[in-house]
């Protein structure tokens, strides 16, 4: 094995434990700094496929603020338990269920997935023109529709979320 | 072998980055207490050594032997980890700033990006410390701080993009090389909404006045740092100059040209050309440095929802307008 399978199999070992600790900790701040900690290493594995871009913006937006609201919403509802009631556990067979279809419907997916799409985005033409440049030219040009869809659906949750806070007040 | 000759030379790098910028942190304490001193007419500190020069060491020595006191409510591992997880980020942003043409430690293809991630990867720390500590005020401090840097960081990131638009690239020492083209040789009178929203954007993300409200004293005691003591309160301490050096860093690459001077100062005075690069990076950067030491001396604190209001309603409405404007420019008059 070379080194490059040995930093994978770290990367791949410790993020699988660290999800399972994120849902098993008690406390919910320490979930959250694992989920950090997590987000470290699904950066580093992007820096494996030369995806410097999508480290910086995996951190940058995930850990960095997306991360820091739900520390914020935590830290305001002054959680240092989590709570255990019935409503919240009564119904796990349910739970248990609804997780084994959506991993079973993942593998079957996974499985059949393929290389399709072919460009011209070689590996070289990629390193001359780093990884940044090469995803922002395809975005802007070849997938601008499904980018600007994604972009108003993002859009439409932001007023979505305020028209809700607003109802609240009055 | 070649490995092992990067290696050795890039721990070098890192030393010699490392205690210079502790070195900075000392003496930049001494100048903000002087500066701050002579602008309301005192004399700073003038006790320890020639002129008090002596007197960061003697505040550090201070706070080593200070009691280190652990409050019974905190969250021991989460107290304890807290100062590292400021100091830590902003430390390693320090890796990829370049300071003259030659000298960068980690010359990475997306710079400017690892410093935002850095920067935004601190707040952590004391959200935490506010939170670890188990009292009011430093609770109140970590929610302030949490709230104050998420709306801060957003006009800061979009008036960054006007940058990166402008440069065609994210790399430090490329937009510094585009801005060379330009007459005065950098982007702050072209750029100049995204700038200044820059610069108050840069004052609340490094807690520093006007915008200290997580650790307003006459409100909360010390913020998020009221329960800590001794050397841990040195780390907070020293990464928030340490950050304030970064902020001033990116707003001398990104809006001053860098380690560049003007090109018609050069064509009148030629022999400026042989100084080196690092003498002018670090003229610009203290320079900034002073300007938040004039800053602290001459305007008052902001009230919490006055400090929210600039953010959304005036700093990221104008870094959002300066976006389309450089976006519009670059297309269809450059």
């Amino acid at each position: 094995m070379t080194t490059v399978e040995y930093f994978f199999i770290y990367f791949a070992v410790s993020m699988v434990f660290l999800s399972l600790l994120i849902i098993t900790v008690k406390n919910p701040v320490h979930s959250i700094l694992l989920m950090l900690v997590l987000f470290f290493h699904i950066a580093g594995l992007y820096l494996f496929l030369n995806a410097e871009f999508l480290a910086a913006v995996q951190v940058i937006l995930y850990a960095g603020a997306i991360l820091v609201l739900f520390l914020f919403v935590i830290m305001m509802l002054n959680l240092k338990e989590e709570l255990v009631s019935h409503r919240f556990i009564g119904e796990w067979p349910v739970g248990v269920a609804i997780g084994l279809s959506i991993s079973l419907f993942c593998i079957f997916a996974i499985s059949h997935f393929q290389i399709k799409y072919e460009g011209n985005m070689t590996i070289e033409i990629i390193k001359t023109l780093t990884n940044t440049k090469a995803l922002g030219k395809i975005l802007y040009t070849e997938f601008l529709l499904p980018f600007e869809i994604a972009s108003i659906i993002l859009l439409i949750a932001i007023v979505g979320a305020i028209v809700l806070a607003k109802k609240e007040q009055s | 072998m070649e490995f092992l000759y990067t290696l050795i030379i890039n721990i070098i790098k890192v030393a010699v980055v490392f205690g210079v910028t502790l070195l900075h942190v000392a003496y930049a304490t001494y100048f903000e207490r002087k500066v701050i001193g002579r602008m309301q007419c005192r004399l700073g500190p003038t006790e320890v050594g020639p002129m008090g020069l002596l007197q960061p060491f003697a505040d550090m020595f201070k706070s080593l032997f200070k009691e280190d006191i652990i409050p019974t409510k905190a969250d021991k591992a989460v107290f304890f980890i807290a100062p590292v997880i400021v100091l830590a980020p902003t430390m390693t942003s320090l890796s990829v700033i370049p300071f003259s043409e030659k000298f960068i430690i980690a010359d990475i293809n997306v710079g400017m990006l690892f410093i935002l991630a850095c920067a935004s990867l601190s707040v952590y720390g004391i959200i935490l410390a506010g939170w670890s500590s188990g009292s009011k005020y430093a609770f109140f401090g970590g929610i302030r701080s949490a709230a104050q840097v998420i709306s801060y960081e957003i006009a800061m990131g979009i008036s960054l993009a006007s940058v990166f638009l402008m440069a065609g690239s994210v790399r430090l020492d490329e937009i510094v090389k585009a801005q060379y083209e330009y007459p005065l040789s950098m982007y702050a009178p072209h750029l100049i909404i995204g700038f200044v929203v820059f610069l108050i954007a840069a004052f609340a993300e490094t807690n520093r006045t006007p915008f200290d409200l997580p650790e307003a004293e006459t409100e909360l005691v010390a913020g998020y740092l009221t329960e800590y003591s001794g050397f841990r309160y040195a780390l907070f301490f020293l990464s928030e100059y340490v950050a304030m050096f970064i902020m001033s860093s990116i707003m001398t690459l990104c809006f001053f040209g860098g380690w560049t001077i003007p090109r018609f100062i050069t064509d009148i005075l030629p022999f400026l050309l042989y100084v080196p690069g690092i003498f002018w990076f670090l003229l610009k950067v203290y320079f900034f440095i002073f300007f938040y030491y004039w800053v602290r001396a001459t305007v008052p604190r902001y009230r919490f929802d006055q400090l929210m209001k600039i953010g959304w309603k005036v700093l990221i409405p104008l870094s959002l307008f300066n976006l389309l404007l450089v976006a519009f420019v670059k297309r269809f008059v450059l």
